[in-house]
């Protein structure tokens, strides 16, 4: 396992956004019996140390590459695509209309006769827009020039799990937890 | 299946060898200790035959502590000096006990350190200390039943312990002189217990409602794998409160109103807890129950408790563990019918009404024909037999989760969250800072537990200070701090100044915790006591570390020697020698040196090894392919 590896090789699997979901938690567990800590129990300091490292690596690999959204942003990554520069980000006025009509739907839930069923609802909204999104990050991500569109895409879909995540904290607020 | 093997102390190990290993479920009510012999995993009893050690301590003037059922038969005769339910107050501030906890018993002292201290009659102790206590006569029990030294435990913790809560756990375990093979989560421990006892697979929730605490998990179950998906919990919910909402019943029957609890003596309200844990319990089976208590007058108040009316007493606490099922739910991505078998462990799921709600909330029966009292220790026997090695050929392995994020003070007395919680341990991040300043060489972070955004909503698990940052005009410094949560959920930092790769030091001001210096003096005090030798026993320490790493060298070396060419491996051997020449030389600091350079020395051979067998994973799926 070098440094050098990208996630993908590590798992043994090509770059590609489509990915065999059920194959990636295989190749996590076979790996994972390889290198967990608990199989290293009576090893040395070092060995230890090690395999700590290593399972950690594998884990944060596991995690990007199950989630479609991670997984976007770290092929884009490669590509060449550099996420710390957010300023260049200019969305379409369409999107925006959608945000902030979703925000809204969210923001009265909770004024609502009944909140729960409302934010069931918004929590649906949010939730279609979110796989349309991923559908059409999919599509960019099978040719290799569309950096730019892929880029944005991506920080669409992070808007829309900004919101899902908010939405979830009403539905907890809700419950009283 | 071969006869129970019996070691001498001192004698070196050969790799076929049975060693000896237990599991110990250090309970909030009740602790026990289990392990594996002769295939079989059972929980070891005391003289009397006793499984159950109460976690209960008594301290008195003169005496070594007395643990368990004497201490029990005397809490309340002397409730200041007997401290029962340590494990709530474990990795815990003063303030915070107090927040939690109403109307304890106890006399606590502020001290110059984090942890504050009981005072007894037998001096003032922490909750480190008391718990030491219960481990130390768990390892006695085990050494007797199993006849000689046990290479390591395996101790559990409820999932939803912070870090603070599971480093006075691991220095419990130091203090009572245990080696730690892996601290694991309570309802981990039931899931394998229950998994590998009915080859379970598929998704399984593990609802644990002890005397203190209530986790509920979700794991995975797949081919020997248990992965958790999601956990969730409340450290201070469990049977203990059952009990106090019927304790405070009781008072308002008997007419001793709420306002004057201040003045109900510390022997009242242990007299009360008794009675409402013993009503609690006959109404398992009962549909009411007779109530008798003495007063403090001298007075006795008689009366009725039914199943119904305690129903509606602690409907609001089992209501207060839903949320957490719901949350632990969504985390894991799934839902409720999803879940094939709901496993219910802990004292506190015998009450009819927790099984009802449960049932109700996950649409199914849950199980309860296992043992809600054994089956975590039996989990964590099982666990720690393979941990130490007597089982090399076992495909089990856990995957556990971290189970509250962890996060860092920003600006604005804010939280930012550097791992979200529910991420699988091992698990490490790195985070980049910079210097505000010219020439600025030092810089403090704060790292904090919790979900919530404010810095005072959070656990504060420690400030960090960063020395030897090497001066830099500001903004030009790039400070890489790594965050790494290993396999027992504990959370270590390092720095390095990316730009000059100079190493920082980092002193690290645990919040809640023992310093190293405060560990040290305890384990002197508790030795001296034993009029045992502290140089003897780090001998001892170093001599079975020794042999542990030339044993798992050798095994090693006999696998996957053709790794190294003769010029490479030539320096390992020699420094093997080396080390056992100086294992039996009576000089721990010469071992120590000579594993160190051995450590070194094998160094290309780990890696290699390493990267070999990851490679065979990927490409072989079975080992069987590789060998000739």
């Amino acid at each position: 396992m070098e440094l050098t590896q990208n996630h993908f090789e590590l798992f043994g699997l090509p770059v590609n956004f489509d990915i065999d979901t059920q194959q990636l938690s295989e190749r996590y567990r076979d790996l994972q019996r390889t290198v967990h800590p608990d199989r290293f129990a009576n090893a040395s300091d070092r060995e230890r140390r090690l395999s700590v490292e290593k399972a950690a690596q594998i884990n944060e690999a596991f995690q990007i590459l199950k989630s479609p959204l991670n997984r976007a942003r770290y092929m884009l990554q490669l590509r060449g695509v550099d996420f710390d520069n957010e300023r260049d980000t200019h969305f379409d006025p369409m999107f925006l209309m959608e945000q902030i009509e979703l925000r809204e739907e969210l923001s009265d839930v909770k004024s609502a006769d009944d909140p729960v069923i409302a934010l069931s609802k918004s929590m649906d909204d949010i939730g279609k827009r979110h796989k349309a999104m991923i559908d059409e990050l999919a599509q960019l991500l099978e040719n290799e020039d569309s950096t730019q569109e892929g880029k944005q895409a991506v920080q669409k879909l992070q808007f829309l799990n900004k919101l899902q995540q908010e939405a979830e904290a009403i539905e907890e607020e809700l419950a009283g937890y | 299946m071969a006869l129970l093997q019996i070691s001498e102390p001192g004698q070196s190990t050969n790799p076929h060898e049975h060693r000896l290993a237990a599991g110990i479920d250090l309970g909030t009510t009740n602790s026990l200790v289990a392990t594996v012999r002769s295939g079989l995993t059972e929980t070891l009893p005391d003289s009397e035959g006793h499984h159950l050690l109460p976690s209960i301590v008594r301290y008195s003037q003169d005496r070594e502590p007395v643990t368990g059922y004497d201490a029990r038969a005397e809490s309340s005769k002397d409730p200041l000096n007997t401290i029962i339910s340590v494990k709530r107050f474990m990795g815990r501030g003063l303030e915070d006990i107090q927040k939690r906890e109403k109307k304890l018993p106890y006399e606590f002292v502020e001290t110059e350190s984090a942890v504050p201290r009981i005072h007894t009659a037998g001096g003032d102790v922490s909750a480190v200390e008391v718990s030491s206590e219960i481990l130390k006569i768990l390892r006695q029990r085990a050494e007797d039943s199993l006849g000689g030294d046990l290479t390591g435990v395996v101790i559990t913790v409820p999932a939803y312990f912070d870090d603070a809560q599971r480093q006075a756990t691991k220095d419990a375990a130091k203090l009572a002189g245990l080696n730690v093979l892996r601290l694991l989560n309570e309802p981990t421990a039931a899931a394998v217990a229950y998994g590998l006892d009915q080859e379970a697979e598929g998704v399984i929730a593990v609802y644990d409602l002890g005397g203190g605490t209530f986790d509920i998990s979700i794991l995975r179950l797949n081919k020997g794998v248990f992965e958790v998906m999601a956990t969730a919990g409340d450290t201070a919910l469990g049977g203990d409160d059952f009990d106090q909402v019927v304790a405070e019943w009781i008072m308002r029957q008997a007419g001793i109103s709420d306002d004057a609890h201040q003045n109900i003596s510390h022997h009242q309200l242990r007299r009360l807890k008794h009675e409402a844990c013993a009503a609690k319990e006959a109404l398992t089976d009962s549909d009411s129950v007779s109530i008798k208590v003495e007063l403090d007058d001298g007075s006795h108040w008689q009366g009725n408790l039914t199943r119904e009316q305690f129903n509606e007493l602690v409907e609001p606490l089992i209501q207060k563990t839903l949320m957490p099922c719901r949350r632990a739910l969504r985390d894991a991505g799934i839902e409720a019918e999803e879940v094939k078998d709901v496993v219910m462990v802990g004292g506190s799921t015998r009450v009819p009404r927790v099984r009802e709600k449960i049932a109700d909330f996950f649409e199914r029966e849950p199980l309860t024909d296992i043992d809600p009292d054994t089956v975590v220790a039996v989990g964590a026997a099982l666990q720690a037999d393979i941990l130490a090695g007597n089982k090399p050929d076992d495909d089990m392995l856990l995957l556990d989760v971290i189970p509250l994020s962890l996060g860092l003070e920003t600006m604005g007395s804010l939280v930012e969250k550097v791992i979200p919680r529910n991420t699988t341990i091992p698990v490490a991040k790195a985070q980049d800072f910079t210097t505000f300043k010219d020439g600025q060489t030092a810089m403090s972070i704060h790292v904090l537990q919790g979900e919530r955004e404010l810095v005072s909503d959070c656990r504060s698990l420690g400030r960090f200070a960063l020395h030897g940052i090497p001066p830099m005009v500001a903004g030009a410094a790039r400070i890489r701090i790594t965050f790494q949560v290993d396999a027992d959920g504990l959370l270590s930092v390092t720095a390095r100044e990316q730009t000059t790769g100079v190493e920082s030091g980092i002193e690290v001001k645990p919040s809640y915790g023992l310093t190293d210096t405060e560990i040290e003096t305890m384990l002197r005090d508790s030795l001296e006591h034993a009029e045992e030798d502290v140089d003897a026993r780090n001998l001892r320490e170093q001599q079975v570390e020794a042999d542990r790493v030339l044993e798992a060298l050798e095994a090693a070396l006999a696998d996957d020697g053709e790794l190294l060419n003769s010029e490479e491996r030539a320096p390992i051997d020699q420094a093997a020698v080396e080390l056992k020449l100086k294992r039996d030389s009576g000089d721990h600091r010469a071992i120590k040196k000579a594993l160190d350079d051995l450590d070194k020395a094998a160094e290309i051979f780990v890696s290699r090894r390493m990267d070999t067998n990851i490679q065979k994973a990927l490409s072989g799926h079975s080992v069987d392919e590789f060998s000739e």
